[in-house]
Parts: structure tokens; sequence; C-alpha cells
């Protein structure tokens, strides 16, 4: 399964069609590195199968050669649950975006995770309504002009991750769009894992939301502002990892501390476990300024798969009863005999 | 008018048939109590129609008119078709049960009730204003007074149970007695009621006491004049084995066998609604076979896992009622722009909203002909009796498969709950129809179509070389490749309805039900209604009339010969449980002035109405 797909390179994964998002879309960035991953990840190219929603980077499967279906609008999940339920052995991704996944589609995405469709789920959060042209998305800061918001937008933004994990999510991570060497090994390990793997991506939209990742994408202002997580290691960051990220535990809330300043030492620190869910929820929780923000995998805690479980049972099912003969369950319950 | 007026007499014990409903709280076991009734009375040899009607509440408060459940039963010796336009013999648990059910009671037909339940208190909370037992008001009938309640707190007093346990007895108390007045042997009913209180043998124990109790009543008490044990002989049937099914239960088998024909697994999706949960049930208990049930969050994504099914290379069935067909509607159109084989099931109800949930109606006809955006024309077809769900069931997935396109299955609460003596069919005689998916690379398109059905190629994921892509944008006629060229879209639109339109070549010719092919009044039906269109016609013909009887299963495409054949009548008639949706249609289509006769009442025709609407056009063509 892990083995690389023999003589496959990138190339392989991209289709004849012209891609055709808006010229400096991070949806491009994530593309390459999707179809730079598919020849490692040892899955033969015809199980592949991408299912999107509508939306900008729903677009993604006519530019994938693999299997693929872009369908309506927020359904995606349903869709995909369809295709893992009907053939357990395809291998399938889930394109959706801010709007397709957690608006119209929101109740979907809260199912798909809940039960754990062995699935990876790529949720690009641009913040933005891009292809309707503008309007303000259900992760838009408060205070977001758009043109149906001139005004500024009202309403709290939802934060994919903690909802990803509230749902019950047994993966969630997150990446930026234009950083492959962060985004594929993320992806990689979403792949890896059995079950719903909930990966928000941070991708710039350049038309309607330019530049509102930069606080965490510029390369001056990242050191301060990102908090790169490894299973293990202690939540540092900084320019020169100076800083980390300390529970207080009246409050039961995070601080961030400077390693050297009142006597703070790494051993301080809070060590990060992926496998620790209330540590997940706090990661997921943390912004900046007050915070950096976490990237990378916030919560990995494989179990069963759905998919996995429905196979089970049928089989348990088949073993304890009598042989499938359909004559048989026609002719069930009282019978009797005209002569 | 009743079906058995000159029949049932007092001083005459054989009729060819009777009509028994079965009237209480929802609580009080009526389903349970009919249900038992109809296996003893299959086993018996009658033939027989049923008619289950329940309030939407699940357990409504105690004594309430609005909780009343009824079941009706007729049954007789000469062929069946409804559940009878008027009640022979009716068992009224409560006041309640009476007063909602006396008026379909024939003159002099046998009222059966608890006279314990007549108390102040639940005759002031039925609306009476007198106790109708004492008052006179039910002269025209005759009753059977009798305290139930008392008579199985006796029968049940060695079990121990208490007295709440005791009185629930009360309805197979009844069933022993309605048993002994129509000769029906208790056998099936005890052995039912064992094997479902295996675990509380006291129960069972207590139930079988009451069955036994009342069945020895009508033996040995004094009972009214003129109530006698009735002889319904055994009906002249087919030879055959046979089998009591519901629409529901035939459905499911039915898609069972559709999936066997066409050599597919099926993904079922589905989310809860009255009256289309059954289907779930039915076939969630049949994991053995090559089915799998999944119960959606929503309506939305249980058609959408059935499309996403079909892609995979299974069969996606999705199956609910009017309200949740609604919010599907986008995704079948997606069905219908990539071309997927899927089968959805639409149990009517009353509309529209909520409407009547547990009533029954043909309203969603439009609906299933014009309900979605776009061009996108689908085959429609529908369900006429219990019986007919297996074939049609097989139909819809035939055509799913055959033609790739999603199919809607026309069903009704009606037929879903209802049931009927079934012949059971030889399985072996049905003709398979194996899908074939591409294989094959060389030449691949998405959009490949067989020449003769216009149908897409099958390509599943999983298929090497194959790999490719659908959705909702348009594409291309040739490559499969997003498309917004104009010329093609057209192109596109035309070969979709094209291929719909040519199934008319692929079905049966519409055939006459009864009567000739050609005279002075054809009645059209499609869907539930067949049991009373049947029986009416059969009635008018008996009396000289000449009137015939059409029944439709494919709604869209119609068959290619139906506006000839009607076009040789005089008048058509074309009764509906809805305000006109098929008249409509056959109006629009062949330019005839077909003529309306609505119910929307959430209850199905009686034969009567039916056969006043023929004498009357009858009468003015005069």
């Amino acid at each position: 399964m892990n083995a690389p797909v023999e003589n496959l390179t990138f190339k392989d994964f991209a289709s004849d069609q012209e891609v055709r998002w808006c010229p400096g879309c991070g949806d491009y960035a994530v593309l390459k590195s999707v179809q730079k991953l598919m020849p490692e990840i040892g899955t033969p190219k015809e199980k592949i199968v991408f299912i999107s929603g509508i939306g900008c980077s729903s677009r993604f499967p006519y530019y994938m050669d693999t299997y693929g279906f872009h369908t309506i609008h927020g359904r995606a999940p349903s869709i995909a649950t369809g295709v893992k339920l009907a053939n357990p052995e395809l291998d399938v991704w889930m394109i959706t975006g801010d709007g397709d996944g957690l608006s119209i589609g929101g109740n979907h995405m809260l199912h798909v995770l809940r039960r754990n469709v062995d699935m990876q789920i790529l949720l690009f959060n641009n913040q933005i309504y891009g292809l309707t042209k503008g309007q303000y998305s259900p992760t838009s800061e408060i205070g977001t002009k758009s043109p149906s918001t001139p005004n500024g937008s009202l309403d709290m933004p939802l934060r994919p991750c903690t909802f990803a994990l509230g749902a019950g999510a047994k993966f969630v991570a997150r990446s930026i769009d234009t950083e492959a060497k962060h985004l594929t090994p993320v992806l990689k390990r979403a792949h890896e894992h059995r079950g719903a793997s909930f990966v928000e991506i941070y991708q710039n939209c350049p038309i309607y939301a330019d530049g509102i990742f930069d606080y965490i994408k510029d390369k001056k202002l990242a050191a301060d502002a990102r908090l790169v997580l490894e299973h293990g290691k202690p939540l540092l960051f900084g320019a020169n990892n100076e800083k980390g990220i300390r529970m207080d535990p009246d409050a039961l809330k995070f601080e961030v501390v400077t390693i050297g300043e009142d006597g703070v030492t790494e051993d301080d620190l809070v060590v990060h476990d992926e496998t620790n869910k209330v540590l997940a929820q706090m990661l997921a929780g943390i912004r900046t300024p007050e915070f950096p923000e976490p990237i990378g995998v916030l919560y990995c805690h494989p179990e069963t798969s759905y998919n996995d479980d429905v196979y089970e049972q049928i089989k348990s099912v088949r073993n304890t009863s009598s042989k499938a003969d359909l004559d048989a369950l026609l002719k069930s319950g009282h019978t009797w005999t005209v002569e | 008018m009743s079906v058995v007026e000159d029949n049932i007499n007092i001083n005459t014990h054989e009729t060819t048939g009777v009509v028994v409903r079965f009237a209480g709280d929802s609580g009080d076991g009526m389903q349970l109590t009919g249900n038992n009734f109809t296996e003893a009375t299959a086993l018996f040899g009658n033939d027989l129609a049923t008619f289950p009607d329940f309030p939407a509440e699940i357990r409504a408060p105690v004594g309430s008119t609005f909780g009343v459940s009824a079941f009706q039963i007729f049954f007789g010796s000469e062929n069946v078709t409804t559940a009878g336009d008027q009640v022979d013999v009716l068992v009224a648990m409560n006041p309640a049960a009476l007063i909602t059910n006396d008026k379909d009671l024939v003159t002099g037909g046998l009222i059966i009730v608890d006279q314990d339940t007549f108390t102040d208190k639940n005759l002031n909370r039925a609306g009476y204003k007198s106790n109708p037992l004492e008052d006179g008001s039910l002269d025209a009938f005759r009753v059977m007074k009798i305290e139930i309640t008392k008579q199985v707190v006796e029968a049940v007093k060695s079990f121990g149970l208490s007295h709440k346990f005791a009185v629930r007895c009360k309805n197979m108390w009844t069933l022993g007695l309605v048993m002994w007045l129509f000769d029906r042997s208790r056998d099936s009913t005890i052995s039912s009621l064992k094997a479902k209180f295996a675990s509380r043998p006291e129960i069972a124990n207590a139930n079988v006491a009451a069955l036994n109790a009342g069945h020895a009543y009508g033996e040995t008490a004094e009972l009214p004049a003129g109530v006698e044990i009735y002889k319904v002989p055994p009906a002249k049937v087919e030879k055959g084995l046979y089998r009591n099914i519901t629409g529901t239960d035939a459905l499911a088998y039915g898609l069972i066998a559709g999936g066997q024909l066409a050599e597919l697994p099926l993904l079922f999706a589905s989310y809860p609604i009255t009256p289309a949960s059954g289907l779930l049930h039915a076939l969630s208990a049949q994991k053995k076979f090559d089915v799998m049930t999944f119960q959606a969050e929503d309506e939305i994504a249980a058609v959408c896992a059935a499309i996403g099914a079909s892609f995979a290379g299974s069969l996606g069935v999705t199956s609910s009622s009017g309200p949740g067909i609604s919010l599907k509607a986008e995704a079948i159109s997606l069905a219908c722009a990539t071309e997927l084989p899927l089968v959805i099931v639409n149990t009517q109800r009353g509309g529209p909203s909520t409407g009547l949930p547990t009533k029954t109606e043909q309203s969603d006809l439009n609906q299933a002909l014009f309900g979605r955006h776009g061009d996108t024309p689908l085959p429609v077809i529908s369900t006429s009796t219990c019986a007919d769900c297996f074939d049609v069931a097989i139909e819809a997935v035939r055509l799913a498969t055959k033609f790739t396109t999603p199919v809607l299955l026309l069903s009704d609460g009606y037929v879903a709950n209802a049931s009927q003596p079934w012949k059971i069919p030889d399985f072996s005689s049905y003709k398979p129809f194996p899908v074939k998916f591409e294989t094959n690379p060389d030449g691949f398109s998405p959009v490949n179509r067989d020449p003769e059905t216009l149908a897409r190629v099958w390509a599943k994921p999983g298929t090497v070389g194959l790999e490719h892509r659908i959705g909702g944008i348009e594409k291309d006629y040739v490559t499969g490749d997003i498309s917004y060229d104009s010329a093609n879209h057209q192109k596109m639109t035309d070969v979709r309805k094209a291929k719909i339109d040519g199934i008319a070549k692929f079905i049966p010719r519409q055939e006459v039900d009864q009567g000739n092919e050609n005279g002075k009044l054809v009645v059209v039906g499609w869907g539930s209604t067949y049991g009373a269109i049947f029986q009416s016609v059969k009635r008018c013909r008996a009396e000289g009339l000449d009137v015939s009887h059409v029944h439709v299963r494919y709604l869209f495409p119609l068959p290619e010969n139906l506006g000839e054949l009607l076009g040789g009548f005089d008048s058509v008639l074309v009764p509906e449980m809805n305000t006109g949706q098929f008249v409509d249609v056959i109006r629009a289509k062949f330019l005839i002035d077909a003529q309306r006769l609505n119910k929307v009442s959430g209850q199905p025709f009686k034969i009567s109405e039916i056969e006043a609407a023929i004498k009357e056009l009858l009468e003015a063509q005069k």
C-alpha cells in the first residue's frame, strides 16, 4: 500500500484540462502539492477518486488525472460517503471550501466526521465566496466588507478545526497553501490515517481576500505568528524558538512565555500530544495576535472507520444467518397452497 | 352503497364478502389485532384487502377522537381489490372509536363495543352528549354491548399480571370473539403470540387465554338476536403458493430481486419519513443479500450517497415521501446531468408540507414529472397494488440501468401499508438484465453512448485506464470535458431528452385491464386507485354498461399506443387522489376531453364513488 507506484510522476496525475483559477490563486499551489504526493502514496491511479462540491476549489477534480466527481454545493461529503461505502477499496479525497463545506454543507461535514468515513477532506479556507464574486463566508472575520455586507459582516466566524473536533473528527490538521514543505507531509499523514482526516488549508484568494493570511505567511511575521506542531515536542515558537506555550493550571488556559525569563525553561512548556483531545481543542482555539496559530497535526486518534464497521457488521450477519436465497425470502412467513 | 348490502342478512349465514373494521385507541393494539385477523383469514382461503388507518401521533391522549387507530379488512369468496366501501362489522374499543367510525357502518351492521369504556369521562371526551348505547341512536344497527375489560381481567387473573397489563390483553379477547364470529382458526395467532413474547411467557399465555376466552364467550354467551356465525367460503383463486404481503415488503423484495437480475449490489440510502420509513426497515433486515442500507443525516445526504454509490458501480436507491423528495430535487438533477442510474421511491402521503403524513394521496405526480430545475426528463412509473410493487421495483432497476438514468417510482401510503394475498412468483422465470461496465480504454469517453438506447457507458472507478471526471457542469458531447459551447448544450439537452423519450420503445404497449378496446367510456387510472376502479367497472359491466378500465403503470414516457387507445372511446374518466394531475397530462398530450374525478380526503376512493361517476358520464352521453 505504501510503496511508490512505479514510474509514475506528478505529471501522470495532471489531467489534460487547462487549469482555470485566477492568477496567483492559492489553489494552484495545493494542486501541485497533491499531484506531487500522488505517486508517493502507493495507491494505483485507477483507485483514486477526487470528489468535490461547488466553488473555486471544487474545480480541483477536473485537474487530476484520476477518477473524479464534481458534484453539487455542499454535498461532497455525502456523495463521497456513498462512493466509499460502495467500494471501500477506493482512495477517496474530498475537496471543499469554507462556504461549500461549512455553510451550505455544514450538516454533511458534521456527519461525515462524526461517522468517521475513511477519506481525506481538504478544506480550502480563504474566508470568502470566490466563485460568486466576493460575498463574506462563514469563516470571514467580523467586519468583513463584501458586496453583501457593505457595512461589514456582523456574525461570528466559525473556526474549521474547532468545528471538526467538536464533530468528533479523529484526525484534524492545519496547513498553508503555498508551503509545500509543510503541507505535503500533513497530507501524507492525513492519507495514512484510516477514517475521516480533516485538513484545513489557509488559502489565499488574490481577488476578493488578498493577503488575509499574510500575518502567518509573511516571512518576517511568520516566526511569531505560527506554532509548528510536532508530536512529543514542546510548544516552541519565535525566530530562535525563544518563546513557548505554558499551561496556567489554575485558570486552565494557555499563556505565552519566554524561555529564560522569570526562570522559565523548556520543561515548563506544554508538550504536544496528538492523542489528547482537550489539548487539541485548546490549540484549535488560539488565534493571533494573543497567541501564535498552530499548524500541523492538532489531533490524531485512530478508531475504526464507519466503512470498516459497516462491512464487519454485514460479514457477521452473513456468517450467522441462513444462505441469501431470494426464493426462500419470497416464501417467508405464513404461506398456503391453493390446489 | 355497501359492497355486500344484499348478502349481509342477519338470517343468512353465508355471504360472498364482509368488511370488518377494528377501531380503538392508538395504544389498544388495533393494527396487531387486524394483522392477526388478516393472517387467519388468508389461511382460511378468502381473498382479501386491508387498510390500516392510524393517526400521526404515536400515543395520542387516551380516549381522544384524533387518537383513534383503525384497521379495515375486506374478505370474500370472490376477487377482492379494495378494503371495501362500507363496514359490516365494527369493533369499537371506546366511545371515540365509535363516534369516528359508525357513519361508515352499513344499515343493519354489527357493532361490538367494550361497554366498560363508556364512562361519562370517555363519552364526554369523545363528544357524546348522551350514551349512545342507551339513547337509541344506534337503533339502525345490531349492537353487542360486552363488558370486555371486566371479562379480560377475569380471564387472565391466574397469570398474576398487573391491572394495566391485564387490560392490555383486551385486543386479543376481542379478536377471539371476532374469530368465532367468522369461524377462523386461532392457531396462527397463538403461534405468533408465543413467538412475539418468547421471553415473557406469562404475557404470551395471558394473551392466549384472553383470545380463547373471547372465543368461548361467543360460543356460550347469550347473544342478541340475529348475531350468528358468518360463513364466507374460500375464494376461487388461481392455483399456487400464496402469502400475505404489504406493498412495502413487496417493494423491498423487488429491489433485492432487481439487484440480482442486474447483477449489481444495492446501496439503499434513506432518511426516516412517514409513510416511507418501512422500506428502510425492511431492507435493513436483509443484509445477507447484496444490499447495504444507510440511514443518512438528511434527505439530501441520502440521495447523494445513493448517487455516489452509483458512480462507484453499485445501484444507488433512495426513498422518501413528497416533502423529502423536494429536498432531493437538486441532486436528482445532478444524476440526470451525469446520467447515472438511480432509483428514487416516493411513497406519497397527503400534502402539501406536513399535510396528512399517515394518510394516502397521489398528489406528487406533478412533482415527479416536473419537480426539478433545468430540462431533466426521467422515467416515472407507478405501482397499483401491494403485489404489483414487486414487479414495478424490478422494472425501476431495469430502466435505471439500461438507460443510465434516475427513475422515479411512485407508490403511496395506502399501497405501502395495506396487504393482500400474493401468489408467490417463480423468480427463476424472470429474465436477468446484467449490467455491462465499460472496461476498454480504446476510444473511451465517459459520454460514449449506446446507439440504440442512447444510454451512456458506465465506467466505474477502479477500472484501469478509464480515469475520468464527471460533474454537474455541461460536458462536451464527444470528449466529456467541460463545455460552455452553446451548440453543444443544445445537443446534450436534446440527446438526454431523446434518450428518455425513446424509453417508450422499450416498455410494453398499454393494454386494457377490463372491457373492450373501444366503446363509450374508459376509466383511466394510475397507482393505488386500481382496486376501486377495477370493482366499479366490474359492477357496471355486470349491469351491461359499456365501460372499460385502463390502468397506466408508465407515467413518463407514456406507452406509445396510449393516445390511440384512448381515442377509441367516446368519453374518458380519470379518477385520482389529487386535484387532477394525470388528467391534465392526458388532456395536454393527446388533446382528449378527459373528465376528472378527484378526491383528496386522505382516504382511498370508494367503489361507489367511481361507479356513480361512470353512470353519470354514460347518462350524459345519451
